[in-house]
């Protein structure tokens, strides 16, 4: 017991959980916004990939690391655009779109990189984003290295989350997106083009996937592989759900995530990891994700046109 | 253009295919004006409408809106122009709270700040002024059909509407609420707005309008000053001749059949279940269940068809119990029939065909099924028989029940109950949506079937159909059933209060 008072008493720790946590936040914002429009979009896997990708050859080819984010969101938004075309105006299956966009989406990415790089055998390295220490706070004992040492890309997450909340919530813009995920018919009915309004959402809502998973190729790591996003998309689906669609609660849900993640890594390290086999830390998280999906979503507001797509023609 | 002609609708022309919707339609409003439109299903109201909203572009004709050409098809620009619809299906947003739904496009997309406080401001003004009473904060979802409504109306009058469209707007109200309408209608007329009120029920059009248009077959057949006309002979301007209203003369009483003793249920999703509800079904009589519909007519339909089981109380069979497993399989062997509620979601199957739907209670016994197998053969004859002795307008009985009308849908559920000459008829809204000729088919099939000697249990929304039909009225309201009233023990007015809830304090 004391090893994990130890663990969760270190400022380590705390920044270990938000810089984990910090992909998630920007994916699971992107989903958010799509599934607030009425939209499922389990592209999200795959664009995760694309964007990891994408901004990270950006920068391999010598682009700076902020224009690499900028090619990752651009990519995000295309492959958000395709599957927004496909299931918005033409109303198609969202699930099988959905996964349809991660198929493709994950075999362009390898493609590409097979193709721009046939021989290398170790992945190449860029320079990532460096930590950047808040003048001022980052001197605070504790809570400045738990929370104001991180890379820039973080605190841009954070920011980022913020102001999604601050848009869906008090803007018109946002009042709309919500209408058009509620009772597009409603929408609609008031003027508002909800194929507009959808469409924009997904494709929007891409990009921010696509930059959650360049986080791990310009931030976290400094290489891609192919199978570094590992389920990240499904993840931050299921956050969706526990923060009941709302990006508050979804940011204190990727944090959780985000928490056991950095604790099993260390629980390993423990006498217990000695005794116990190491998968079963590994399955923590998800472990605990699951049992929390259980108890918070059981009073969650499912948008009410999630998933139904809106035909204007029909009564 | 006369001085105070604020809308001129001009030979408004709408073809679907092959069939013509409206037909050279003209159609003018003056300020100040109530004018109701009138028409069977399918005669073109709703085409209009949405022409006028922008929604469909029309085939030919121009409309004018307070002397401006009106673009076609931008329902923004109608909106723009000052007309407002409140929809009969209500287009809110459940989750959304009273303001968001009102203020839900009212601003630049592209406006950083929904200034929520000052809207509210308006809100509360506007509600004040037209008798509106409604909570801006409450969500959607928790409020009453009577007070949705009227958000539907404040989202009108808040884009400053000067020309309100209202669709059937009584058909969900209980006759206090819908004076209450009347009375917000008739601060808005003084106020220089004008309405088009487009209803079925043609007392409420002689109260409210001034000037009552007739459409029959997407054609313009009338345009009559209210004053000058007669509920019977708008009803005939509507069906194209004179309307055969079934006879209704008086039940004579059985015995009773089934029997509920003090039953209570547990309330689900929202809608209050039973609370200690008595009531007799005799043979020969129709007993009709008055209220606002999510007062607790669902418990009742479920407990008498064998969904649910009472959780305190008896169901009588008769004079014997029934069986403490309770199931629809036990109702329908105990001789239920059921009309469902909702012929698209419980009554029928969309994609199966008239035959499968017409043995869907019977398919397990003979002669459908014989040592398991289905005999589809004889469940054809039997479909065929129902299309013929009930006058289903079908392309045949291999055709999928979603191609049919409402009123050939409901015709052959009519047809699947009586054909199995249940002792008792559970009809849950059996005309909801019908037009004129369908209804008195299906009154005058309900009251053949009293007269032979079947408990008929009627559950309405629609007073008028209620007090029609009844021979015995309990109103309903939050889960309570009122003692029986026999027919014209009570009038309009106090049934009225009853459905509002009054009075069962002193009667319970």
């Amino acid at each position: 017991m004391s090893a994990l008072w130890e663990i969760l008493l270190a400022a380590s720790f705390w920044a270990a959980a938000i810089r984990i946590a910090s992909p998630l936040i920007f994916a699971t914002m992107g989903e958010l916004i799509c599934e607030r429009a009425g939209v499922l979009n389990l592209g999200i896997e795959g664009i995760m990939v694309m964007g990891a990708f994408t901004g990270w050859f950006a920068v391999y080819l010598g682009l700076p690391l902020w224009l690499g984010v900028a090619v990752a969101f651009g990519s995000g938004m295309a492959f958000g655009l395709l599957h927004g075309i496909l299931t918005v105006p033409f109303g198609l299956s969202q699930h099988v779109v959905g996964l349809g966009i991660t198929l493709l989406a994950t075999a362009t990415a390898s493609f590409t990189y097979r193709l721009a790089l046939p021989e290398v055998t170790s992945p190449p390295r860029i320079e990532p984003f460096q930590p950047w220490p808040i003048p001022g706070l980052s001197q605070i004992p504790f809570f400045g290295e738990a929370l104001f040492s991180q890379t820039p890309l973080t605190y841009a997450a954070f920011v980022t989350a913020a102001l999604v909340a601050w848009v869906l919530m008090r803007t018109p813009l946002g009042l709309a997106i919500r209408a058009t995920g509620e009772n597009p018919a409603a929408a609609a009915a008031q003027g508002l083009s909800v194929t507009g309004l959808r469409l924009g959402a997904v494709v929007v809502g891409s990009g921010l996937m696509a930059v959650g998973g360049a986080f791990l190729t310009l931030s976290a790591f400094s290489s891609f592989f192919f199978d570094m996003v590992n389920g990240r998309g499904w993840i931050c689906i299921a956050l969706v759900v526990f923060g009941a669609w709302r990006p508050g609660k979804a940011v204190l849900g990727a944090l959780l995530f985000a928490a056991f993640d950095a604790l099993q890594v260390r629980l390993q390290q423990t006498p217990l990891g000695a005794v116990l086999p190491y998968q079963l830390f590994l399955a923590l998280p998800y472990l605990l994700s699951i049992l929390a999906l259980v108890l918070m979503s059981r009073r969650a507001e499912v948008p009410q046109a999630l998933m139904s797509p809106y035909n204007k023609g029909e009564r | 253009m006369s001085p105070t002609e604020v809308l001129r609708l001009d030979r408004i022309s709408k073809r679907f295919g092959a069939l013509l919707a409206n037909d050279d339609l003209s159609l003018a409003l003056r300020a100040g004006e109530v004018v109701a439109l009138l028409g069977e299903n399918g005669a073109g109201k709703t085409t209009l409408m949405n022409v006028l909203f922008g929604q469909y572009v029309a085939d030919g004709g121009t409309i004018t809106a307070f002397g401006q050409p009106l673009p076609p098809g931008n329902p923004r620009a109608a909106l723009a122009a000052g007309i407002g619809m409140v929809h009969q299906h209500f287009t809110l947003a459940d989750h959304l709270t009273v303001l968001e739904n009102i203020l839900l496009g009212t601003r630049s997309l592209w406006s950083p700040s929904l200034d929520l406080g000052a809207a509210r401001v308006r809100v509360v003004q506007l509600a004040d002024q037209f008798g509106l009473a409604v909570d801006p904060g409450a969500r959607v979802g928790s409020l009453s059909v009577g007070e949705r409504q009227r958000v539907e109306i404040l989202k009108a009058l808040y884009r400053d509407a000067r020309i309100l469209i209202l669709d059937e707007p009584t058909a969900v109200l209980t006759p206090q609420e819908a004076d209450a309408l009347f009375a917000t209608l008739r601060k808005m007329v003084a106020d220089g707005l004008s309405i088009i009120f487009i209803s079925h029920k043609l007392h409420e059009v002689m109260a409210i309008a001034d000037r009552c248009l007739v459409l029959r077959h997407g054609k313009m057949v009338g345009d009559v000053a209210t004053a000058a006309t007669s509920p019977d002979a708008l009803a005939a301007m509507m069906v194209g001749g004179e309307v055969h209203r079934p006879k209704v003369a008086a039940g004579v009483a059985g015995p009773a059949l089934m029997r509920l003793e003090a039953v209570t249920t547990p309330d689900r999703e929202g809608a209050p279940g039973l609370k200690a509800a008595s009531l007799s079904l005799h043979a020969g009589q129709i007993t009709g269940i008055a209220g606002v519909s999510g007062n607790g007519q669902a418990a009742l339909s479920d407990i008498l068809s064998g969904l649910a089981a009472p959780a305190s109380g008896r169901l009588m069979l008769g004079e014997a119990p029934a069986p403490a497993r309770w199931t629809p399989a036990g109702a329908l062997s105990a001789g239920v029939g059921r009309i469902p509620e909702d012929r698209h979601k419980t009554g029928t199957i969309a994609d199966f065909t008239l035959t499968e739907n017409a043995v869907l209670e019977t398919h397990a016994r003979a002669p459908f099924s014989r040592k398991g197998w289905m005999d589809w053969r004889a469940a054809a004859d039997h479909a065929s028989a129902i299309i013929a002795k009930y006058d289903v307008r079908c392309p045949g009985p291999e055709a999928r029940i979603r191609l049919l009308s409402g009123g050939n849908m409901q015709k052959l559920i009519l047809g699947r109950v009586l054909e199995a000459a249940p002792g008792v008829i559970l009809a849950n809204q059996p005309v909801r949506g019908l037009d004129i000729g369908a209804i008195a088919y299906v009154h005058g099939q309900l009251l053949a079937a009293r007269d032979r000697g079947a408990a008929v249990l009627l559950i309405s929304e629609d007073l008028d159909e209620v007090m029609q039909l009844s021979d015995v009225i309990h109103v309903m309201s939050e889960g309570r059933l009122t003692p029986p009233l026999p027919r014209g023990a009570a009038t309009m007015a106090e049934l009225g209060l009853w459905m509002a809830g009054e009075g069962f304090d002193h009667a319970a």
